[in-house]
């Protein structure tokens, strides 16, 4: 390898890193000021393309010019600006006030209808945008050639820095930008409208991804995929870098576009982790990213509130659990095969769900790579039966102890962490698993998985089968109940709620954050055991980002700050899901508004709007 | 709800007849066929819902045409369902096709993991399963059971009919580009075996595997550059394939080098290229604008008529797929799954592709495919010098299936 070469490497990786940064640097801004995980990041970024493709040929019939190119790229990114606008005035604003984490669930529904609404209008064909005019195809450095629009991205990267670093520094938004990134509640306490300037932070953040994605288009189509592509990568840019800094969201994209482009040179195959084992490294080494602040309060600030008392149930609560244990024990009976099936499928998301608010609701420890346990049960099931023959039985204990063992060597690393530190950590570590399941062709079969996982034969017939699902879920959580009851429980809320004090009457924090860790590990590994016999076959999509969402979801609608809450959680998005998806191929535009519709409705979850009210009830009647 | 129960009832009753009296009995009955069709019309839309549209025209023919006869005129019918394009959403899907749509079989599928947890699905639930699009070898070789059967040419005869183009040509020096999954790991495979049996001296110079979807075409066209290859085997698509193209147009990394390429040709991954299209790759696809003569030639009238735009490949292998199904429950006289495979098995169907054998041995049809050349018809991508060619000629070997097939 010759160093020209080298050096061409080197400027096509900038300027990958370049076109990354400026999404990024939009997500960089709404989150550390608003702190709302904003997956609808990826979908503005894709608005900002399609838009592009749409209006710069237009503006080059009328004047075939790189101001036109420029013109057509900036009207693009002001629409998705307002785009951003709209969804901050018309949605979020109305559930500021639920836990910080609700607002991901909103987003999330936002991206399933951007995604139908882009095919709706654009249709299902990718869209290459013209070629930037004026710009030469290739020029050649040291006898190598490189596009030349490389270099008019390596060159608009440093310059919205440079912006950028101007509106931070010198305008008074920037200062009011950075004061909130410091301290929300302090800059609302000294009479800044926080609603004005979180609108105004969502206006330059969609703006960006707009810019984002129509900067793109000369070297990469618009396509109904590229907000999944684009987000998780954003993210990691945003961490790494440091949470809020945009000088080290720069550094970030540089970095992730360098070890992509000679990450690739040496194995071609890593391009598919290199973000995340990135991201890994860096929160291990340094949480707080290349040029965060190592600022405990920061990290802190993002712990959710989570269950809050644990009172036992009352006569009703009683009531209703007896009633649903009965129909749910009785179900053979009065349901079809169909609906046993579907029965099977939401007990044991129900028990992922509910494990991963031990960790959320319980432990304060927001968790985006759940899956990764569900996965891992699967897999360990599932390869147990196919490749070393075992029985199921055997199968079903290995799985929770895999998936456990696991999360327990995973957890230590994670624990260390607060916040959405750690948050993205299990993100990066779920995503480094489902790397392995699907790279390791050998013994994981890669990404068209494993088949032929079926129950035994006593188990073979549907009634049975549910019976033993509907046996193990209720017991899982019945035992994990137990175990948030007992003192163990009550340690994780006391680290929850005050690290600290919960340090300073003796308990080992971490060891119990790590406790929780396997638990909900182990459980989840339960739960993906049963699931991979319930369908016959494993694959990684088991242990992918969406599923991961899903999982927070059905914690989300349900309710974070109770205990069932997940349970119902499970069951409605399933339902859901099943109800609309044979209806209509709009089924994501469906399901992302029913999402909508929910949080809107129930900030607090369904659980949680109902005990509220109730609560409300009981008050106005007392005397 | 009532019509459903109505349906189960009597669809119940009719295989009850059908099976006591040989299929003679059923002519009484007036309940349609169904087939539960699985695919990812909502994540794969570029595809599958021209897939669709030729599949439902497909229907109206049939049933214009009398439905099938051998039942005594019972109409023909598709359900359709998204599968989510997860094996999880997909084995779901299935199950309420089978069981509350009363779906006589399923078919379908895009994703390969979506093909093979649907074959291992009908294969528990003993069911037939056409799988229509899924390319994996699997699915035909070591995975493949009693109850499925493939109707595309699968990842290694179209990687064959592209061996088979470039062979001659003297190119030696070959670089590789494949997005990291399955279908592109096993086409580059493929590729490798096959120039290394049929050219001497053949290597492979660079092998570039992006992720799917996520190709960063600057370091991949500099890592291909850089080897100096005389010849480029491409199995990018989709998204990826036009960033490619563009970047080594840009750069000239197609200047006075041969690159094969794996579906290119397919109106779906073509017509995005625009403008952008190279002169000369050789290309597995289907040249829809330029087939005038015969049932084919009407076929792409009709549904140019229906839908405003001519035929994607999805398009063909979803008009030709319903009639083979339909077909085959004609021969079968039953829609039992026993009688359907046994008609299925070595069985050849008249398409407007000219005769399609569905080979008993790995359950894979000879549904073939055009290879030729892309060229650039004014602003409109097509391809040129095409000729095609039937999967007959290259299935895989039959002791290579003996091999590896369970069963």
């Amino acid at each position: 390898m010759d160093a020209s070469f080298l050096v061409a490497q080197l400027l096509t990786g900038l300027a990958s890193a370049s076109s990354l940064f400026i999404t990024a640097s939009g997500l960089t801004l709404v989150f550390g000021v608003t702190r709302i995980v904003n997956f609808a990041h990826g979908s503005l970024f894709m608005l900002g393309a399609y838009l592009a493709v749409t209006i710069v040929p237009r503006l080059l019939d009328l004047h075939y010019s790189l101001p036109m190119f420029a013109l057509g790229a900036l009207a693009a990114a002001l629409i998705v600006g307002l785009i951003g606008v709209a969804i901050e005035l018309i949605l979020l604003r109305r559930i500021y006030r639920a836990p910080e984490i609700f607002q991901l669930l909103a987003t999330f529904g936002v991206v399933l209808v951007v995604q139908d609404l882009v095919i709706r209008i654009w249709g299902p064909l990718d869209i290459l945008g013209p070629r930037a005019p004026g710009v030469p195809r290739s020029v050649e450095i040291l006898g190598q050639r490189i596009s030349g629009y490389d270099l008019v991205l390596i060159a608009v990267g440093p310059t919205i820095l440079g912006l950028l670093w101007l509106l931070m520094r010198r305008t008074r938004f920037g200062v009011l930008v950075r004061a909130a990134t410091q301290d929300r509640e302090m800059v609302g306490a000294l009479g800044v409208d926080q609603a004005k300037l979180f609108t105004a932070t969502l206006f330059v953040g969609s703006f960006l991804a707009g810019l984002g994605g129509a900067l793109q288009i000369p070297f990469k189509p618009a396509q109904p995929a590229m907000d999944i592509a684009i987000i998780s990568e954003t993210f990691v840019v945003t961490v790494v870098g440091g949470m809020g800094s945009i000088p080290g969201a720069f550094l970030a994209a540089i970095a992730i576009g360098l070890l992509q482009a000679f990450g690739a040179l040496i194995i071609p195959e890593s391009t598919l982790v290199m973000a995340f084992l990135l991201m890994a490294v860096v929160l291990v080494v340094r949480p707080w990213g290349f040029l965060g602040k190592p600022d405990a309060h920061l990290g802190a600030r993002t712990a959710i509130e989570g269950v809050k008392s644990l009172t036992p149930l009352d006569a009703t609560g009683k009531a209703v659990v007896a009633i649903a244990l009965v129909a749910g024990a009785t179900l053979p009976l009065w349901s079809d095969a169909y609906g046993l099936k579907v029965a099977i499928e939401t007990l044991c998301f129900a028990l992922a769900a509910f494990a991963l608010n031990l960790l959320i609701g319980v432990g304060g420890m927001v968790s985006f790579g759940h899956a990764a346990w569900f996965g891992v049960g699967a897999y360990a099931a599932g390869l147990l039966t196919v490749k070393l023959g075992l029985h199921m039985a055997p199968a079903l204990i290995a799985a929770p102890l895999i998936a456990g063992a696991v999360a327990a060597f995973i957890g230590y690393f994670i624990v260390r962490l607060s916040g959405i530190y750690l948050a993205m950590l299990t993100l990066a570590a779920a995503q480094l698993i489902y790397a392995l399941c699907f790279q390791w062709v050998a013994v994981t079969g890669g990404d068209n998985g494993v088949v032929g996982v079926w129950p035994a034969e006593w188990a073979a017939a549907r009634a049975v089968y549910y019976g033993l699902t509907f046996l193990l879920c209720v017991a899982a959580i019945w035992l994990l109940r137990r175990a948030i009851h007992a003192p163990f429980g009550y340690a994780l809320r006391g680290a929850r709620d005050s690290h600290l004090r919960a340090e300073a009457v003796g308990i080992d924090v971490k060891g119990q954050r790590l406790a929780a860790f396997a638990l909900a590990g182990a459980a989840t590994g339960l739960a993906g055991g049963l699931y991979a016999f319930s369908k016959g076959s494993i694959d990684p999509t088991l242990l992918s980002i969406p599923m991961s969402i899903d999982f927070l979801a059905m914690v989300l609608i349900g309710g974070v700050q109770t205990l069932f809450g997940p349970v119902i959680g499970a069951g409605l998005l399933h339902a859901a899901k099943d109800f609309i998806m044979p209806l209509t191929d709009l089924w994501r535009t469906w399901l992302g508004l029913t999402i909508v519709a929910l949080v809107l409705a129930f900030p607090q979850g369904v659980l949680g709007g109902l005990a509220q009210w109730r609560a409300r009830f009981a008050r106005s009647r007392k005397p | 709800m009532s019509n459903t129960r109505i349906d189960r009832r009597s669809l119940v009753a009719g295989a009850v007849a059908a099976s006591a009296w040989g299929g003679q009995a059923a002519s009484a009955q007036d309940a349609p066929v169904r087939i539960g069709e699985l695919n990812s019309y909502s994540r794969m839309a570029a595809f599958c819902l021209p897939y669709r549209n030729a599949m439902q025209l497909a229907v109206e023919e049939i049933n214009a045409q009398g439905g099938l006869k051998s039942l005594g005129a019972r109409k023909f019918e598709i359900v359709f369902r998204d599968d989510g394009s997860t094996p999880g959403d997909a084995v779901r899907a299935a199950e309420e096709l089978l069981t509350r749509e009363n779906a006589a079989f399923i078919a379908g599928g895009f994703l390969s993991n979506v093909g093979l947890a649907l074959a291992d699905l009908a294969n528990q639930r003993k069911t037939l399963y056409v799988a229509t699009e899924p390319l994996t070898d699997a699915l035909t070789l070591a995975q493949g059971n009693p109850y499925t059967f493939r109707i595309r040419p699968n990842t290694y005869m179209q990687t064959r009919m592209l061996v088979d183009a470039v062979k001659d040509k003297g190119v030696k020096r070959w670089a590789i580009v494949a997005p990291n999954y399955e279908y592109g790991t096993s086409a580059a495979a493929a590729f490798k075996r096959l120039m290394t049996a049929a050219v001497p001296g053949f290597e492979v110079v660079v092998e570039q595997f992006p992720a799917l979807g996520k190709v960063e075409p600057g370091p991949v066209v500099g890592a291909l550059a850089q080897a100096r290859p005389d010849g480029i085997f491409n199995v990018l698509f989709g998204a990826d394939l036009p960033a490619f193209v563009r970047e080594g147009n840009n750069r000239g990394l197609f200047e006075k080098r041969l690159v094969a390429s794996l579906l290119t040709g397919e109106p779906e991954y073509l017509l995005p290229l625009g403008d952008e299209t190279p002169e000369g790759w050789i290309v597995t696809g289907y040249p829809a604008d330029q087939i005038k003569d015969g049932p084919h030639g009407k076929f792409i009238a009709a549904y140019t008529a229906k839908f405003n735009e001519a035929p994607r490949c999805g398009s063909l292998l979803g008009y030709v797929s319903a009639h083979i199904m339909r077909d085959l429950i004609e021969k079968a006289g039953s829609t039992e799954s026993g009688k359907l495979i046994a008609a299925f098995n070595d069985a050849t169907f008249d398409s407007i592709l000219g005769p399609i054998r569905m080979r008993g041995l790995d359950h894979q049809s000879t549904f073939g495919a055009w290879v030729g050349e892309t060229t650039l018809n004014g602003r409109t991508p097509a391809m040129k010098n095409w000729k095609y060619v039937s999967g007959e000629a290259y299935l895989h070997p039959e002791d290579e299936v003996k091999a590896v097939r369970k069963s």
